[in-house]
């Protein structure tokens, strides 16, 4: 048994992170306006672009290799790297990378438990899945010169639709027909029920739409402020005037602690997106009102 | 010529929904403050409660936003 040495993770020295964190926070406005003179449009960071191209052989689709689905691939490989190596030698006193990968388990299954009781539990892999997808999607999308596909609302609908279908499948199959009273709370008066079942049935089914525009809207809101602000700093350098260059010191400290404010986002937006999915599958699963 | 200016007035009064976003985050901490002023022993769990229902009302803000970018950039 080889005994995993300690100092083998010394890069995540506090220090040096500290160090590179603060470099990629100024840097910022600079690296993204590298580009060129094109690069102005604030959603520009948007664009899909193609890696290399992939012809669908059946139907013809274009299914190219874009940055998006690297970023998808990315989110998806880091942290199954973080939760492997976390808890490959896993030690009764819980090294730097283990207690990161125990935190974020315990994190989500206290939230599952929480929100559905025990009949959530055979769910928590998907749950968990989902959670580390999002989190790093929009994590990994912090990092200057880098994509966040959450900022995409084809691919936030696609996972909103996916969890929706499935939990109304999840609720008929457990309730039956029963599972309609879902749209009629108990104790409705009669002459109230045919409104009140109209109306939870449209909020039932504005779910998915509103489960994902809230993820795309606050990482495209994000974003486009951050290089709004951005273009601003450069504008204000690149003009060559000695009483506009100093004043650009401000648009970088609103940067700064805009840069800050995304991550705070980036991490709630995630967690909103799967506690609101554990309250679906808690209707679906417990039908009490 | 008129067309351009059409829509960035609309694109404009698009994103009037952020000054109701505005003002619900302030009744929602508003809220959280008073109650942890009340009960100091339930912070945490409020804080908690805080940041999910201040996820929740930026939301409904950044839905007129989101709007705007759609005028300006998708017609």
């Amino acid at each position: 048994m080889i005994k995993l040495d300690k100092n083998k993770f010394g890069f995540l020295n506090n220090n040096l992170v500290l160090l590179s964190m603060i470099i990629a926070l100024i840097s910022f406005p600079f690296l993204s306006y590298a580009g060129g003179a094109s690069m102005h449009s604030p959603i520009e960071q948007f664009v899909v672009k193609k890696i290399f191209e992939i012809q669908d052989p059946f139907f013809g689709y274009d299914i190219s290799f874009t940055n998006a689905s690297l970023f998808m691939v990315l989110a998806s490989i880091v942290p199954l790297l973080i939760l492997t190596m976390g808890v490959r030698y896993a030690e009764m006193i819980p090294g730097k990378l283990q207690s990161i990968s125990e935190m974020l388990f315990e994190f989500v299954e206290n939230l599952l438990i929480e929100n559905t009781g025990n009949a959530g539990r055979p769910y928590f892999s998907f749950i968990f899945t989902l959670f580390l997808l999002i989190l790093f999607g929009n994590l990994l999308g912090m990092l200057p010169y880098s994509y966040t596909f959450t900022s995409q609302i084809i691919i936030t609908f696609f996972m909103a639709i996916i969890i929706f279908i499935s939990v109304t499948v999840i609720g008929i199959f457990r309730h039956g027909f029963g599972f309609l009273s879902l749209f009629l709370p108990s104790g409705t008066p009669l002459v109230l029920q045919p409104l009140l079942f109209v109306i939870e049935l449209i909020s039932y089914c504005i779910r998915p739409i509103s489960l994902s525009v809230r993820l795309f809207a606050n990482m495209l809101a994000g974003h486009t402020l951050l290089k709004v602000f951005g273009g601003l700093a450069v504008m204000l350098i690149g003009s060559g005037s000695v009483f506009l260059m100093p004043i650009a010191i401000l648009p970088i400290g609103a940067i700064i602690g805009m840069t800050a404010l995304e991550v705070l986002v980036a991490v709630l937006q995630a967690y909103v997106f799967t506690v609101l999915t554990c309250i679906y599958l808690n209707d679906a699963l417990n039908l009490h009102h | 010529m008129e067309t351009e200016a059409a829509k960035l007035i609309a694109a404009g009064l698009a994103v009037a929904p952020l000054l109701g976003a505005a003002v619900g985050l302030g009744v929602l901490f508003s809220g959280i403050v008073n109650s942890m002023a009340r009960n100091p022993s339930m912070s945490g769990e409020l804080r908690a409660i805080a940041f999910l229902y201040f996820a929740l009302v930026e939301a409904t803000g950044l839905f007129g936003l989101v709007v705007a970018f759609l005028i300006l950039f998708a017609f």
